[in-house]
């Protein structure tokens, strides 16, 4: 996805440099887009404010359809549509639906929440990734800044990364 | 600036590597020609998976008369490898969701190679039960789909069936888990490769990841809840496999110990065949500044502890046998012992509970070697284990009259050959195409017990 911004982007050298200067940005006021990291950096998220993962949830809600399900067409087979008589148990022996319910739980609980995931974050083969060519998944650590309409005024975002100590200071206009 | 090293804790990787290190260290390995070791141990192991191919081939177009079963010894080597591999994937889930939740950051630099190691283990696994089908290509019965008979439906109060789920639940789990541990890697190989389809096949495999801090914030959410769904599924895996034998009321099947005994002994076998392929693997692609020595030592306090579990098991078996004043349970017992198979019970008590007490020792832990031979006495023991289990509990039951011996055919040898084959190529094809090492997590701890984070150099 491409947003019609256009990205002032600093590059820093370490993840405490980013922090600080994450933190000091968002205090300024400055229209911080999001980091790019080689790995998740601790400390990030309350730094550009974002809000806890709703993931949760929706693997609860799932692994509850995958559980639902399973019990229930488990039910209905042994009970109702076709029940087998196997050394006179009862039909209705629910012990022994309890380890398929289990693990069909988990089985949607988990592909779901994959799903959710990559439909959250619009992830699939063919995207093009934001930022290509800065480093940010081998050892660089990138702060970005929406340039346009609702950024700031020319060159205040620059002064601010320079100062934090960026080893680059990059426009671009891909971002996502 | 030189490190601060930590009084309390040890640095999780060797010498003062940098992020940029880290991707290199890895990556450069996948741009090269492969090594000469590495041709010998594809060669034999593709050797070893044609042999087994052959051997399937025969027995599926001939029927599974071709194995030394009879009608007193129903289940021996194919179950028996079935058991055993499943058993092998657990410690690749153990190290990546278990030890993920306790917060072992030890267990970075080893995730990636012992999950592919399920995968690879699990895929083993399925083989046989596939094969012992005899009509493989009706294995989709098992599936609980609207068919033309009835519909008739499978048993959902069997053990065989609750297995099928959890296998195949267990395996798309694991890939899952996996897959998405690559995705940060896959970006990375990508970035530093020259355009061409390998930059466009590992693009397009890593979702268009650029590690967006937005998408680290979901995907670390998503990260514990797939370790924390998968942590329960894998003692369910072997809990289920278990079950096969205990719901059955044949003495020495019939137990209540069954299923933390298997899941005990999977970890065990599974870290076992964890020590013996990364043993060889860091020394093979140089990676022993990234799998250290503490990591083989952490893993062989893990295995001491499960060889423990293991003998407990052993001993609580003898007990109860005893215990129970069952004629039946008591012979069972003193027929493993004594019976015509004795061996191979003495070689399996041998292996998996007094060898691994070497492992005491903090000598023989930090002596690559020693663990290694000691690792592959207790892939030895664990696999003789269950073949007790299995076929020496089922030659002798309740009639003596129907009383067998159990001798394997060259096929059913030449088949767990095959398997061992297959689990080896795939693992040597698996060093060629993808990171073996996971970068991301790597990077995250490269500062761990030496100074403040990302302390300026």
């Amino acid at each position: 996805m491409t947003h019609p911004h256009r990205f002032v982007v600093g590059v820093f050298e370490s993840e405490t440099k980013l922090l600080r200067a994450a933190r000091l940005a968002r205090a300024a006021g400055l229209p911080v887009h999001d980091a790019y990291t080689p790995y998740p950096v601790h400390g990030m998220d309350e730094a550009l404010g974002l809000a806890p993962s709703p993931l949760p949830r929706f693997c609860l809600l799932f692994g509850a359809i995958g559980l639902t399900a399973a019990l229930s067409f488990q039910y209905w087979v042994s009970v109702f549509d076709w029940p087998l008589n196997i050394g006179g148990k009862s039909y209705d022996a629910s012990p022994a639906l309890i380890p398929i319910a289990f693990e069909l739980t988990v089985l949607i609980a988990g592909l779901g929440t994959v799903a959710t995931f990559m439909r959250m974050r619009r992830l699939h083969p063919g995207r093009r990734p934001a930022m290509e060519g800065l480093g940010a998944l081998d050892d660089r650590f990138l702060l970005t800044f929406r340039e346009g309409p609702d950024g700031v005024g020319e060159g205040v975002v620059q002064r601010f990364l320079e100062e934090q100590g960026a080893s680059r200071v990059v426009e671009t206009g891909a971002g996502s | 600036m030189t490190s601060t090293l930590s009084l309390l804790r040890k640095p999780l990787v060797e010498g003062d590597k940098t992020c940029a290190d880290v991707t290199r260290d890895v990556c450069d390995p996948l741009d090269r020609t492969p090594t000469r070791l590495w041709w010998l141990g594809f060669g034999l192991s593709s050797t070893a998976l044609l042999t087994g191919l052959i051997m399937v081939i025969d027995q599926v177009w001939t029927g599974i008369g071709t194995w030394g079963l009879n009608k007193t010894i129903g289940w021996s080597f194919d179950i028996t490898n079935f058991v055993f591999w499943v058993g092998i994937g657990h410690a690749g889930t153990l190290i990546s969701a278990i030890l993920f939740l306790f917060r072992q950051r030890w267990r970075n630099s080893i995730n990636r190679s012992a999950e592919a190691m399920t995968l690879f283990a699990v895929m083993c696994a399925a083989l046989f039960p596939l094969i012992h089908m005899g009509r493989p290509w009706l294995a989709y019965w098992v599936v609980p789909y609207p068919n033309p008979r009835g519909p008739l439906w499978v048993n959902f109060r069997s053990p065989l069936l609750w297995d099928f789920f959890a296998i195949s639940t267990y395996f798309t789990i694991s890939a899952t888990f996996w897959y998405i541990g690559l995705l940060p890697d896959l970006a990375t190989l990508a970035a530093r490769l020259p355009r061409g389809w390998r930059k466009t096949l590992y693009r397009g495999l890593s979702l268009g990841w650029d590690g967006s801090q937005r998408t680290w914030s979901h995907y670390e959410s998503m990260y514990l809840l797939l370790a924390g769904l998968a942590t329960p599924l894998v003692f369910s895996v072997h809990t289920i496999v278990s079950f096969d034998f205990a719901t059955s009321i044949l003495p020495g099947w019939h137990s209540t110990i069954f299923p933390p005994y298997f899941v005990c002994g999977a970890i065990f076998s599974g870290f076992a065949m964890v020590l013996t392929l990364l043993i060889i693997a860091r020394k093979v692609m140089r990676l022993e500044a990234y799998i250290t020595i503490e990591h083989i030592d952490a893993m062989c306090k893990i295995t001491l502890l499960t060889s423990l579990i293991v003998g407990l098991a052993y001993a609580t078996e003898l007990f109860t046998s005893w215990y129970s004043v069952n004629p039946f349970e008591r012979f069972s017992t003193v027929n493993r012992m004594r019976g015509p198979y004795w061996p191979f019970y003495w070689t399996m008590v041998f292996c998996n509970v007094f060898a691994p007490q070497a492992l005491w020792f903090k000598r023989v832990r930090r002596t690559p070697w020693k663990v290694w031979v000691i690792s592959i006495l207790i892939n030895v023991g664990m696999w003789l284990e269950r073949w007790v289990i299995i076929t020496v509990s089922l030659h002798r039951d309740f009639l003596p009259s129907s009383w067998r011996m159990y001798y394997p055919t060259y096929i059913e040898v030449g088949t767990l050959i095959g398997s061992f084959g297959l689990f080896f190529t795939c693992f040597f094809l698996f060093c060629r195409v993808l990171p073996v090492i996971a970068m991301s997590e790597v990077k995250s701890v490269l500062h761990y017990a030496k100074d403040a984070p990302g302390v300026e150099a």
